[in-house]
């Protein structure tokens, strides 16, 4: 008999599209892939504005997942992938995207993108990605001024939650809000190593500490850490967060009271803020292109 | 741009800072040869300028590969530091 285990960390898989707009009343077409370890997205730009996107699940091969991500991006557009004047694939498996144009990393594309949805106003980013946390400055065209990252340990990451959310049998969309489901704010977990986390969380349940009272320390935990990464590069407002982290309020309100500065809240989905400015890059890259008469 | 590589651990904080404005101006990339684990590249960065950077298999291992250049009693100048005539390198530890 085979076990039908639940597993507590999947997230679903979406895609959106603008449904008011006919991309082929623009001029230029372009995407961004964004290959990152946990998750995959491709941004499709028209003109410069974003017109559809597809968040997917990476798999164990990064030009599958790319493909996979545009696949589903295009869907129901009417559009090929060679009606794409540019693309950019940025993220850890950005050099595995097969039809890429040209690989620019994820600093300077999450950037980018957290310009064009926060506004230019927007000076530190704070990218809680799937296997690293990463501070970056920008200045008001998103271009980067100062960066530091932090990849040696998956604590403080989408990995490291999902980790969480195995162990502890709660959906892992679900741990933010639990997390505020206790009567007061215990204390971080000690560790900031994902594996020691993991066994100190084991240990505080078997010791009876409820579910939401384990997540509440764990998301401190976090919180901290990543607050320390950005105090390190210096704290300039306005301040916004991407990636898919960015979600779990039981994460993001710690931070913001750690810091004590909110983080500017946008009508984007925050995990696409790479993708996004990949393609915002490529339409860049093709237009100078064209000015040189190569395109 | 101030371009922060290394990473934190239990023991602390081990990044080398580049300042590559400092690099904009510089011709013969002293840096890369002057150290000697050959931790230094040029790179073509996202905006199209040439400037070094730390090479990706060094990055998280920082403190090790730096170590020889640092020893505990008296540690003399560092050769990469000293390489650079923009000032454009610093270490954090
Ligand atoms: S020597 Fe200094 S200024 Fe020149 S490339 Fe190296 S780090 Fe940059
Ligand atoms: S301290 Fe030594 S090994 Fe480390 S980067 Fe500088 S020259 Fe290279």
């Amino acid at each position: 008999m085979t076990e039908n285990k639940q597993e507590f960390w999947r997230w679903s898989e979406y895609n959106w599209r603008d449904e008011n707009k006919d991309w082929r009343e623009g001029n230029i077409v372009t995407a961004g892939i964004d290959v990152g370890s946990v998750s995959s997205q491709a941004v499709i730009c028209v003109d410069g504005e974003l017109y559809a996107f597809n968040n997917v699940r990476t798999g164990s091969n990064s030009p599958d997942s790319a493909r996979r991500a545009l696949e589903g991006a295009l869907k129901d557009t009417g559009m090929t992938r060679d009606d794409i004047n540019f693309v950019v694939g940025t993220g850890y498996g950005r050099v595995n995207v097969p039809f890429a144009d040209k690989a620019v990393t994820e600093i300077a594309c999450h950037a980018r993108g957290a310009n064009f949805m926060a506004g230019n106003e927007v000076r530190t980013i704070l990218d809680m990605g799937g296997q690293d946390c990463k501070a970056i400055h920008c200045d008001e065209k998103g271009k980067v001024t100062n960066f530091k990252m932090n990849d040696k340990c998956a604590a403080g990451t989408g990995r490291g939650m999902e980790v969480l959310a195995d162990l502890l049998e709660v959906p892992v969309t679900e741990i933010g809000e639990m997390s505020f489901q206790v009567d007061e704010e215990p204390p971080p977990v000690s560790s900031t190593c994902v594996v020691f986390a993991k066994s100190e969380s084991m240990a505080l349940l078997k010791d009876g500490w409820p579910k939401s009272k384990v997540l509440a320390a764990y998301c401190a935990a976090m919180a901290q850490r990543v607050a320390s990464l950005l105090e390190s590069v210096g704290m300039q407002e306005k301040f916004f967060i991407t990636g898919g982290i960015a979600k779990n309020r039981g994460v993001v309100e710690r931070i913001e009271k750690i810091l004590g500065v909110k983080a500017i809240q946008t009508k984007f989905d925050s995990q696409i803020a790479g993708a996004l400015g990949a393609a915002l890059f490529a339409k860049t890259l093709y237009e100078k292109r064209q000015a040189k008469g190569v395109a | 741009m101030k371009a922060n590589y290394g990473y934190t651990d239990g023991s602390g904080d081990y990044y080398i800072t580049i300042e590559t404005e400092g690099c904009l101006k510089c011709t013969e990339h002293d840096c890369v040869d002057a150290c000697p684990q050959d931790v230094f590249a040029i790179i073509e960065d996202d905006y199209d300028d040439l400037v070094a950077a730390v090479v990706e298999e060094h990055r998280r291992s920082l403190a090790y590969v730096c170590s020889e250049c640092k020893p505990a009693s008296d540690p003399p100048p560092l050769p990469c530091v000293e390489a650079c005539p923009q000032n454009a390198i610093s270490h954090s530890w």
